[in-house]
């Protein structure tokens, strides 16, 4: 054992030395490996920060909920056209509903509309306008970075108070959340006053539905000024208490709902149950697919540089021939050339991938301005676990090409 | 000290170009004992540097025995051969084949390494041998920074770095001026009269005559084995 590491240490030595004697060489064959591992740190800094960012957006939706809707948000049962003819789901459907369920600890119905919010010159053009009621509150994990959502008596008096996302009270309040408590905005022209602002919820995977970009006014407001109470769908938005019991707070909200909208027994549902179990499910299947495009992609960068590696070796073991005859002709045995070549291709790729994780460093600092990505320690020890794998699977065939040599042969070389 | 330390019994080497068998070697027998100094000479395709390359261990013969101090080395395979040029040989050649980036001492180094010496005692024998060869003062310079003499004299520390059995060297003056040629063939002499086993490889008669027993090699067959009749006294007196 001690004399393997001895003649391992020796050997890098050996190829250390052989590297410092052909610089320009080394730092050539150097930079293919050095895109290769740039690549494919930051390809994963990336992936790992698009599903991040989507669990975090997923869980945004809390783990506990549950969206009775008309819609499907995954429609494995059923055609879309089939969808539509289902019958709205109605606000009394929604109030019979919470007074039979038992299991849910809060129950709230929300209408998505879009409206233009104006304030002092600031516009915000058709932004997403959820209407709902005060108990929306306790179905999200929502905190505020100044004052409060409506509340109860707001609601349902239909009061013209609003709850503004983050980003919509940025883009309508410069000067900061606290400022914007108590002004009043123009929402579809009518005026209403600002009552709380969101803290950021950074989900940017619902897009618009991003809490960031929403208003929340009472429902109550919306029919009274807006829509007639038949004329849209309802989500009735269901919290369960824990986890464990989404499920059965799922099999009460079938039964109940059957009931209130009177289906016999060999009628199919015509609503569904949404939760977000389905949609992390559908994420993850296509964050794999972009992970292993992803992959795939970077790894034939890391590909072609380590043939730029196995090609530049070749050439220095031809090159070297009379040096690896003269090494064998005093002593050196087949191991220790093919364990100098060898650690002489992982040191370039060692470096390289050293190199490759300082510009992964800087591209992951871009990347981080859109998506949360940073390089973890696993990281960076996969990038040189890469980098020394990619040197001996590269240098390995030129090593035993050097190995082989016969001294007599070698020595002969000019 | 006639101790027997090489012995080879009817070797042959047979190359095969082709369809046709090219006999380097026909059949050779021959014994060097200790602190011999042996020229072999012939013409080049005599079979001199075939006879040189197996008797260095680089090579195998086709046929034949080999015993390198009692050791059956002609059917050892490639590592063990390795061992033994590394223990026991110390290879001197006529393009010296110093590695050209590294310093004369590293270069000096380099087979303790092979052998698995630590660094602390290779530095220190290296120096030995580079102060025995009078190259002191130039361990840091690499080859190139070195006239031909000097280079030569590197090589030579090299060999001896090992206390090799033998020093085999190989047209060791073939690339130096006459002058430079005759203070290397010193430097033999002197390594002869402490002891060490010399066999010179060279196609030059008045090189040849610096030792004291020559073998001639022509067409693969030993034409002639002659002692010539110096005692090493009487290389003292040459060299006094």
């Amino acid at each position: 054992m001690r004399n393997l590491l001895f003649e391992i240490w020796e050997g890098l030595l050996i190829s250390y030395r052989a590297l410092k004697e052909n610089k320009v060489r080394a730092i050539l064959t150097t930079l293919g490996i050095v895109i290769g591992i740039w690549a494919v740190v930051t390809m994963s800094t990336a992936l790992k920060g698009i599903d991040l960012a989507f669990q975090q957006g997923v869980s945004s939706l809390g783990s506990d909920n549950l969206y009775i809707d008309k819609w499907a948000w995954f429609n494995n049962e059923e055609p879309w056209w089939k969808l539509r003819n289902r019958k709205n789901l109605t606000y009394d459907e929604y109030e019979k509903y919470k007074k039979l369920a038992k299991l849910p600890i809060a129950i709230a119905p929300s209408v998505f509309t879009r409206k233009t919010l104006e304030y002092d010159g600031a516009r915000v053009e058709s932004a997403f306008i959820t209407a709902t009621t005060s108990e929306y509150l306790q179905t999200t994990n929502f905190t505020f970075a100044a004052g409060r959502f409506f509340n109860e008596l707001e609601s349902k008096g239909g009061r013209n108070t609003v709850a503004l996302g983050f980003e919509l009270a940025k883009q309508l309040f410069p000067q900061g959340a606290d400022y914007a408590i108590g002004s009043i905005v123009r929402i579809g022209g009518k005026k209403m006053k600002v009552v709380g602002v969101l803290d950021k919820q950074g989900s940017w995977v619902m897009g618009d539905f991003n809490p960031d970009n929403q208003a929340y006014i009472p429902i109550e407001f919306l029919f009274k000024n807006f829509n007639k109470r038949r004329r849209k769908s309802i989500t009735i938005n269901v919290r369960a208490p824990n986890s464990q019991s989404v499920e059965a707070v799922k099999e009460e909200a079938i039964g109940i709902m059957r009931r209130v909208r009177g289906l016999a027994y060999n009628e199919k549902n015509d609503f569904s149950i949404n939760q977000q179990s389905g949609l992390l499910t559908q994420i993850n299947a296509t964050v794999s697919v972009i992970q292993i495009a992803g992959f795939f992609i970077t790894g034939l960068s890391l590909f072609v540089g380590a043939i730029g590696i196995m090609n530049i070796m070749f050439v220095s073991v031809k090159e070297r021939t009379r040096e690896i005859g003269i090494r064998k002709a005093i002593g050196a045995k087949r191991r220790s050339i093919l364990g100098q070549f060898i650690a002489e291709a992982s040191l370039i790729c060692l470096f390289g991938g050293f190199i490759g994780l300082l510009f992964a460093g800087s591209s992951t600092f871009l990347i981080n301005q859109w998506l949360p990505a940073s390089i973890q320690i696993d990281t960076v020890a996969l990038a040189f676990t890469i980098s020394i794998l990619t040197g001996i699977i590269a240098g390995f065939a030129p090593a035993y090409t050097a190995a082989k040599l016969d001294p007599v042969d070698a020595l002969r070389y000019e | 000290m006639n101790e027997n330390i090489i012995k080879i019994e009817h070797i042959a080497k047979v190359y095969t170009v082709g369809i046709e068998k090219v006999y380097a070697l026909r059949d050779v027998s021959l014994e060097i004992n200790r602190n011999e100094y042996v020229s072999i000479m012939g013409p080049s395709g005599s079979g001199k540097s075939t006879l040189m390359n197996i008797l260095g261990c680089l090579d195998t013969p086709t046929s034949g025995l080999y015993l390198f101090e009692g050791e059956n080395v002609s059917d050892m395979n490639d590592n063990q051969l390795a061992e033994i040029r590394n223990r026991k040989i110390g290879f001197v050649f006529q393009t010296f084949n110093l590695l050209p980036r590294s310093t004369a001492l590293h270069n000096v180094e380099l087979p303790l390494i092979y052998a698995g010496v630590r660094k602390a005692e290779r530095l220190e024998r290296a120096k030995i041998a580079l102060e025995k060869v009078g190259l002191g003062d130039r361990m840091e310079h690499k080859p190139n920074e070195l006239s031909g003499g000097q280079r030569q004299r590197v090589a030579i520390a090299r060999a001896l770095v090992t206390n090799p059995s033998i020093i085999l060297a190989d047209e060791p003056t073939g690339n130096l001026d006459s002058k430079t040629g005759n203070e290397i063939m010193k430097l033999f002499k002197e390594l002869h009269d402490n002891g060490n086993t010399i066999i010179l490889v060279t196609h030059e008669q008045e090189i040849a005559e610096n030792a004291n027993r020559i073998i001639k090699i022509r067409d693969g067959l030993i034409e002639s084995d002659t002692e010539l009749k110096k005692s090493k006294s009487e290389t003292e007196n040459v060299n006094a």
